[in-house]
């Protein structure tokens, strides 16, 4: 078997994610979470539920376990038992992500999708990001309108935020995380191929990087054989994320 | 009881320019395609939009029917950004409530339940906010205090829903495994016009039926339009799925040219087109 790819690490950064989540709804946006949530359930998280994107609960082979329409999805949210990765066209360095639009809100230079369930996410269960390749013009100082809620933000009111949480953001380069004094962005692994020159390069703000920086870890042969062989056969990985 | 069947014309009939119109479904799912088109050909404008959005949006915003949106969203869902909505958002073509999909819907709730507001917990902290100065927050009256956002009523003066099925009183059944806020709208709006693919008696309609499948209750309905294909060219499961080709056609045709093409003539002339066109 040949050795492991970018979007190969970058599946297991996103699956590490939902390590030790419990009986949980993992809930990935964009192929390689998941990729990554799928191979998390088969491997050391296997209480996760996962969905079929739409309106059922689904096993990995596909077969239908439950029902879980939007309704009851926004309540499974504000209940906390889900842990999402969202997409971001801006993430900032504490963590306000933006999906609703570029430059002024009132008149926008590039409409996006809208806050969607950002807000809500933030607020109510942990939320990792995902971004498929690492730019500063995704890593801004600042984001232009904050979606989902940073750790500065959620600072300011205490009561309301307190069960907010960013674990992770994973790049095409690295993994992200808050864990620093001030819940600025810290890089907490590089992925193999990825220098911090190049991260710093491609990052729109200073950035804290530990002196004992790891590397994403590497995938077990299992995993690899689950992913090429049974969780994305096609390769549609590699269109995501190039090596 | 009263049969309240009528044409979707007659459902345009009693819509007025400047009242705030619900539309059910979610982006590209199961809107009421067919009661929007008939908006368009009317001259029904200057209206505010209550809508998870999809192309129901993005059609009227191209047409410059929309005075003010109140969305968490505007997508086509397997094409990410709404041209359209895109292209009219960036020429400041009209006022945006832009909330979260929770706050979204605990405003439904508040309005289905006659409630001036819910309290909930999204929006705190984020720029939703910011960009509506009029959202007002809380504090719990009990001994944990916090503070959630006051979610105004979205109470509408007209919702549109697209069923599969519904009888001629205005019960209706939802054969897709997603309600989306379909029953909330009906419940939420003065006057609520119900689509369907298919009229059918009542008894069939609930034979062999599990019964929470019955979303739609009569009570809330005012009228019912039979119109077959009448969420096309989005997804109406499990009739049928989203016509992706028509959609990616929709999606890179400029507007003028899209409409001369397939809304200039009524409901029959735009399937025909569309069959011409496949």
């Amino acid at each position: 078997m040949t050795g492991p790819t970018r979007a190969e690490y970058c599946v297991i950064a996103c699956a590490e994610a939902w390590r030790d989540a419990g009986e949980i709804l993992a809930s990935p946006m964009g192929l390689i979470p998941s990729v990554g949530a799928r191979l998390a359930r088969l491997t050391f998280s296997p209480d996760l539920l996962l969905t079929d994107g739409e309106a059922l609960l689904v096993r990995p082979d596909g077969t239908v376990e439950g029902w879980l329409p939007y309704r009851q999805h926004l309540a499974l949210v504000s209940g906390g038992r889900r842990h999402v990765m969202m997409g971001a066209s801006q993430i900032d360095r504490f963590g306000n992500q933006n999906i609703s639009c570029i430059g002024d809100w009132e008149r926008p230079k590039r409409q996006l999708l809208g806050v969607r369930g950002a807000p809500v996410n933030t607020l109510n269960n942990p939320t990792s990001y995902w971004v498929p390749k690492h730019s500063r013009r995704v890593f801004v100082e600042k984001v232009d309108m904050v979606c989902g809620v940073g750790y500065d933000h959620a600072a300011a009111h205490p009561d309301t935020s307190r069960f907010h949480r960013i674990p992770r953001v994973v790049s095409d380069l690295g993994v992200f995380d808050f864990a620093t004094p001030d819940h600025s962005m810290r890089l907490a692994s590089l992925h193999p191929g990825s220098t911090v020159e190049q991260v710093r390069e491609a990052t729109g703000f200073a950035l804290m990087v530990p002196d004992d920086l790891p590397y994403t870890r590497e995938p077990t042969s299992d995993e690899l054989k689950l992913i090429r062989e049974v969780l994305d056969p096609r390769n549609t990985r590699s269109r995501e994320v190039g090596s | 009881m009263s049969d309240k069947t009528m044409s979707a014309e007659e459902v345009v009939s009693r819509l007025e320019s400047g009242m705030t119109l619900g539309i059910g479904g979610w982006g590209s799912r199961r809107k009421p395609m067919a009661l929007v088109r008939a908006l368009l050909r009317s001259d029904v404008t200057d209206l505010t939009i209550v809508s998870y959005g999809g192309p129901d949006i993005g059609m009227l915003a191209a047409a410059g029917r929309i005075r003010r949106l109140v969305t968490a969203f505007v997508t086509l869902d397997s094409i990410p950004l709404e041209p359209h909505y895109r292209a009219a958002r960036e020429r400041g073509a009209f006022e945006l409530m832009e909330i979260d999909e929770a706050m979204f819907m605990w405003g439904l709730h508040a309005a289905a339940n006659r409630l001036p507001f819910l309290p909930v917990r999204a929006g705190v902290g984020s720029d939703v906010m910011r960009v509506n100065p009029g959202l007002r927050t809380v504090t719990s009256p009990y001994e944990d205090g916090e503070t959630f956002v006051a979610m105004p009523a979205l109470r509408m003066d007209a919702a549109l829903v697209h069923m599969g099925r519904a009888d001629r009183l205005g019960n209706g059944r939802c054969l897709g495994p997603d309600p989306y806020f379909d029953d909330l709208f009906c419940e939420a709006a003065d006057a609520a016009y119900m689509s369907c693919e298919r009229i059918v008696d009542t008894a069939e309609l609930s034979k062999e039926a599990a019964p929470q499948s019955l979303l739609i209750k009569r009570h809330t309905v005012t009228g019912v339009v039979e119109a077959p294909n009448g969420a096309h060219f989005t997804s109406c499961a499990p009739d049928y799925g989203r016509d992706e080709a028509f959609q990616r056609k929709y999606a890179a045709t400029p507007w003028p040219e899209f409409a001369e093409r397939f809304l200039a003539g009524d409901e029959q002339a735009y399937q025909s087109a569309v069959r011409e066109d496949s």
